[in-house]
């Protein structure tokens, strides 16, 4: 067991689905959907036992796999996961039977490609949380970008040529300087490769002069920034995110943009410590404008799923500003608001999707009044709000006390001004909630709305158990990364 | 069964009753249904008085740690629960009233639907499990949970006829208000963190290291008063009451449990709770009583004038609390948490009274009511020992509570000479005046006027059944002689039971020796005066409003009286205060911001930059014709450049 390449075969598992999805007769939908139901669950399968077999005590990295690739650079395939990735590349095989789930009845067109792309998508985001190597990590990070673009242009809403090409140049443009600043650190360490912590190692030794490290960090951080998004940066996803399919939204909003708090915390601030100390304070304030700003959007918007896109603006800010104030309590919180995140915001965009595929209409007033029609949507729903507002018993609490806390330890005046968006998240969400679900039923169509189904129950009932055991046991989570993210907060003294 | 499982049970049993009515109760009938809510809070009322008589017996105070919830580097919370003598008469109120209004609610939800009434009894179940957990966290993170989790359900049934959109309003403005108090709740708690080395948020450590001086007086104080605005948000104070009469909206039981017996004290209970922290806090206790004082008197002015009949109980409820933030600030703690215990027993009457009124004429304006006097005589008396009580006339519970407030905020001036308390006892005893007054103008008005046309429901009006009956006149019993229970020195010797029961606990805080008895023939002065003053504000109110409509409405528009009328009509203006100040600047600026920043700003210089590459892209291809000449001259030019620069090297 010990020997088995566990995480490359997670990250070849969903490639064979693809290819097994591909091959499906063109005329036989059901297949297709059955094949990709099934690889995605035994990627899931697979990356459970992960979670006992990791040695947390220890915290390093494990299930290491190290094959040269292009040997004459040091370029190698290096894989592997401590407590911080591990929980990340869990969450993301268990939302990939979901993302298969919830497309089932929404795409209907080019099923085979969909679910394909879909797939692929999987693989490549697995690939960037489990890479050690600067070129691998690009590679995935770039590679994720295709299948994520088809599945906007493609399957997406009316507007999704526009969304897409703009989520595709926005990050593409902020990679390109990632790629610069990847070859320019591997040359200026010296250390004939591309392993992140050889670097970093290589860099403490010989430091680098101060205007080098700090534009090396801005072009990093420049990179994860437009991922996560940090503000400015975040126009394109309300864009990508409202018109992307459901199960697009999911995985953009629940793993995608974790990708770019992860390069956060995995590479621009462990290699350039000096470098993000001084960058702190403004990292700091965009966070904090992020959140309030993302709340206040929130809002001010009409199209529901709109108005959950600006939410993650918001919600990011807490996981970006717990970042920089870099301490092991607002880290804890940091990754797990990271997950947190991922099932409370991939829940909310599931339920939209689900009222979604009977009306066709994502306009907030085209509803009101449904609860008494659709029960069972509104009780997901309310538990999705719930746990996104951070009621306390649920998963969002846990992760926002923690930042909240760490970070007030060191920036007091940020921690409160953040913690204001407590107040505005409960405001944008409720007034949603009150607009779509309660109130007399305001459009005598929703009469006949169809309430949820055995296959959308299947994978609801679990993201709320989920949700439930995060909020109230959250220490066997927080045990995992427990010593990784001391040793990683050892690796740099931001503020 | 050990005390520790006994205090684990008694939040568990009400939520075992949530989860299961939750899931199963469309299934199985309604008695099933009412059964299974009533015996989660019944069990746990048995655990609890297990609990109490253990204490009574002087046994130590009961703590059990389930699991750990939270533990980083700076930080540690554990799930677990405490119980002592201030705990154990929370847990006696919150279980004891809460089973009396489930049983009232299994007849008076009884036209709900079968799922409505499975969703009522669920949410009031997860309600008491969730209050229970408040009471008795042992660290302000869980009582956290709990504060959140009994908001959660408050939203949920003021809201719970959620097809009218202006209860869903109301109950979405009760947990948005209620936000903006826990901001204040969560920003304290990470004061003291950071005062503390331990990482630790459990509350008597907070109180023995507010009381251990190794903390500057600034930051306690600052802690103090944020966790301050965290009870005023829950306990409706002001400016933060506006929530409460608008959470009339919910089920009249739900109404009676809990926005006057239980959640809303519940920052009386935290700040008594930290007794230790408010009283090394300098100034904090002084801002409890202050804004206390404003709150009682404030409210009992807006309820003057109110003619929904829970409306009125919503006013005095947010007054009485004012009144027992009074009792805290003073530092007597004990006549602060007696009055919450007789509050809990005269309000939940009153209000269950209310219910019983509503179930048989289907309004609560007063104005269409009257003469329900001979129709619902059981009510009508049950009420009025409920306003007996709520006015303070002796002997009924609220004298004694209230008395033993206003004594001490005279104590207290009499102790510093500081005209604040003066002023405090001053408005006190006017406070307590308007209280009878307003709540003796209810009862004339629903009970005693008889009305010129009355409406058909209220000729038909009658007295509600066994169910409804039997938990009101409990609760009159408990409303007209719970105050025996704390007998001031004054009137007799050795009967304050209640002061001397909770005395253990609060002495471990350090608080008691703040204030120095009176001297009794002082005490007794005041207590006669406010009294006599109370008495006659009651029949006049009485004589007024049964008989004499067209003075009230005289005396109502002299010149005196306008300016205070218009202004308790309006309740002081703070709901238009928050709607033009707040809310639409908030609204209409994010609007804008979005459409000037995101749309204007950002996105037109994204989509600005990529048409300039396309422009200079396309003006590029100009340079490349395909055309064999046109790169002759180039190559030519070039030649011609490179040769120049040669030279000039050269």
């Amino acid at each position: 067991m010990a020997d088995l390449p566990i995480l490359s075969l997670l990250l070849v598992l969903p490639l064979v689905g693809a290819v097994a999805v591909m091959l499906c007769p063109r005329d036989r939908d059901d297949l297709t959907r059955a094949t990709a139901l099934t690889f995605a669950m035994l990627t899931t399968l697979l990356s459970l036992p992960l979670f006992w077999l990791y040695d947390a005590q220890a915290g390093t990295m494990q299930f290491t796999e190290f094959h040269p690739w292009v040997a004459s650079l040091g370029i190698a395939y290096s894989v592997g996961v401590d407590g911080i990735s591990l929980l990340l590349v869990l969450m993301t095989t268990l939302l990939a039977p979901v993302g298969v789930l919830c497309s089932w009845r929404a795409i209907e067109e080019r099923t085979r490609e969909f679910f394909a792309s879909f797939l692929v998508l999987v693989s490549a985001v697995i690939g960037v949380f489990i890479a050690r190597d600067l070129v691998l990590f690009y590679v995935f990070w770039e590679v994720m970008l295709v299948p994520m673009f088809l599945i906007i242009v493609i399957w997406g809403g009316r507007r999704r040529l526009y969304a897409g090409v703009k989520f595709f140049i926005y990050t593409m443009t902020a990679s390109l300087l990632m790629l610069v600043a990847i070859v320019y650190v591997y040359l200026a360490a010296g250390a004939g490769s591309f392993d992140i912590e050889t670097i970093r190692l290589a860099l403490v030794e010989h430091g680098l002069s101060r205007t080098a490290e700090l534009w090396l960090f801005v072009a990093f951080t420049l990179a994860f920034a437009v991922k996560v998004p940090v503000f400015p940066f975040h126009t394109w996803l309300p864009d990508a995110h409202t018109e992307a399919p459901t199960a697009g939204s999911v995985m953009l909003a629940a793993v995608l943009l974790k990708m770019g708090t992860y390069g956060l915390i995995r590479i621009a601030i462990p290699l350039f410590p000096q470098a993000a100390a001084t960058a702190a304070p403004v990292m700091i304030v965009l966070a904090v404008i992020g959140i309030i700003y993302g709340a206040l959007m929130a809002l001010a918007q009409t199209d529901w799923k709109r108005l959950i896109a600006y939410s993650s603006v918001s919600h990011l800010g807490f996981i970006v500003l717990a970042i920089f104030a870099w301490n092991e309590t607002a880290l804890t919180g940091a990754v797990y608001q990271m997950l947190g995140h991922g099932l409370s915001t991939g829940a909310l965009f599931l339920v939209i999707g689900s009222v979604y595929e009977r009306t066709h209409t994502r306009e907030i007033d085209a509803y009101g009044g449904v609860a008494k029609v659709i029960p069972g949507t509104a009780v997901v729903f309310m538990f999705a709000m719930l746990s996104s507002v951070g009621l306390p018993g649920l998963n969002g609490f846990v992760g926002e006390f923690m930042i909240l806390a760490g970070t007030f330890l060191e920036a007091q005046v940020a921690a409160a001004c953040a913690a204001l968006g407590v107040i505005f998240g409960a405001a944008y969400l409720l007034t949603l909630y009150q607009k779509t679900m309660l109130g007399p039923l305001k459009h005598e169509r929703n009469r006949t709305l169809t309430d949820l189904t055995a296959r959308e129950w299947s994978y609801y009932v679990p993201l709320i158990a989920f949700m439930v055991l995060l909020g109230v046991f959250p220490q066997p989570f927080v045990d995992v990364m427990r010593v990784s993210l001391r040793l990683l907060a050892s690796k740099a003294t931001t503020l | 069964m050990t005390l520790e499982t006994k205090l684990a049970l008694i939040p568990l049993l009400p939520l075992l009753g949530f989860a299961v009515n939750g899931l199963l109760g469309r299934v199985w009938s309604r008695k099933t249904t009412a059964l299974v809510a009533l015996i989660g809070p019944l069990l746990a009322l048995s655990c609890a008085w297990d609990i109490f008589s253990h204490l009574l017996h002087g046994g130590a105070a009961v703590q059990t740690t389930l699991w750990t919830w939270m533990a980083t580097a700076d930080l540690h919370v554990d799930i677990a629960l405490f119980a002592d003598r201030l705990t154990a008469v929370m847990l006696l109120v919150v279980t004891g009233v809460g089973s009396l209004i489930h049983l009232y609610s299994a007849e008076y939800m009884e036209t709900e639907d079968r799922w409505g009434y499975a969703r009522y009894f669920a949410y009031l179940n997860l309600f008491t499990a969730m209050m229970l957990v408040l009471v008795s966290a042992s660290s302000l993170p869980l009582m956290f949970v709990g504060w959140e989790g009994v908001g959660l359900c408050s939203y949920l049934l003021i809201g719970f006829w959620y097809h009218n959109e202006s209860y869903a309003s109301a109950g979405r403005k009760a947990f948005i208000v209620n936000r903006v108090g826990d901001f204040g709740f969560l920003l304290g708690m990470f004061v003291l963190l950071m005062a503390s080395s331990a990482g630790s948020l459990d509350m008597s450590a907070i109180n023995q290291l507010a009381s251990s001086g190794t903390v500057r007086a600034a930051t306690l104080s600052t802690a103090a008063i944020l966790l301050f605005v965290g009870a005023c948000g829950k306990s409706a104070q002001i400016p933060l009451h506006v929530w409460l009469p608008d959470a009339m909206a919910g089920p009249t039981p739900v109404s009676a449990l809990i926005h006057a017996a239980t959640m809303v004290t519940a920052g009386v209970y935290m700040v008594t709770r930290l007794g230790g922290l408010f009283t090394h806090a300098p100034g904090a206790l002084e801002t409890v009583a202050v804004i206390g004082t404003l709150t009682a008197f404030a409210a009992a002015v807006m309820a003057v004038t109110e003619r929904d009949l829970k409306k009125v109980l919503a006013y005095s409820t947010i007054s009485q609390l004012g009144y027992m933030f009074v009792g805290a600030g003073t530092g007597v703690f004990a006549a602060g948490i007696f009055h919450l215990v007789t509050h809990a027993f005269f309000k939940a009457l009153l209000f269950l009274g209310a219910g019983a009124v509503m179930h048989a004429v289907h309004t609560m304006d007063m104005r269409r009511m009257g003469g329900l006097r001979r129709r619902m005589p059981w009510t009508f008396w049950l009420f009025l020992i409920g306003s007996a009580a709520l006015a303070g006339l002796p002997p009924m519970s609220g004298f004694f509570s209230k008395d033993w407030i206003l004594g001490a905020a005279l104590a207290r001036f009499q102790a510093s000479h500081d005209p604040v308390w003066a002023v405090i006892w001053g408005a006190g005893v006017l406070t307590a005046i308007l209280t009878a007054f307003y709540i003796f103008r209810a009862v004339a008005l629903t009970f005693v006027r008889e009305p010129d046309t009355p409406d058909d429901a209220v000729l038909h009006a009658h007295d509600p059944g066994p169910l409804m009956l039997v938990p009101l006149a409990i609760l009159g019993v408990l409303a007209a002689i719970a105050g025996f229970l704390n007998v001031p020195a004054a009137l007799a010797h050795h009967r304050e039971y209640f002061a001397h029961f909770l005395e253990p606990v609060l002495v471990g805080s350090g608080v008691t020796e703040l204030v120095p008895p009176l001297e009794h023939g002082i005490e007794l002065a005041a207590m006669a005066f406010t009294v006599v003053a109370a008495t006659l504000a009651a029949g006049f109110a009485w004589w007024v409003y049964s008989r004499k409509l067209e003075l009230a409405q005289r005396l109502a528009e002299s010149p005196l009286m306008r300016p205070w009328r218009a202004a308790s009509e309006a309740k002081f203006w703070f709901d238009q205060a928050y709607a033009r100040f707040v809310v639409e600047p908030v609204c209409s600026g994010a609007r804008a911001l979005w459409e000037l920043v995101d749309v204007a700003l950002i996105d037109n210089a994204v989509n600005g930059t990529a048409y300039a590459v396309r422009q200079i892209a396309l003006g590029m291809r100009a340079l490349q014709p395909g055309l064999v000449n046109r790169y002759v001259v180039y190559l030519a030019g070039g030649a011609v450049v490179l040769l120049l620069m040669l030279m000039g090297q050269l």
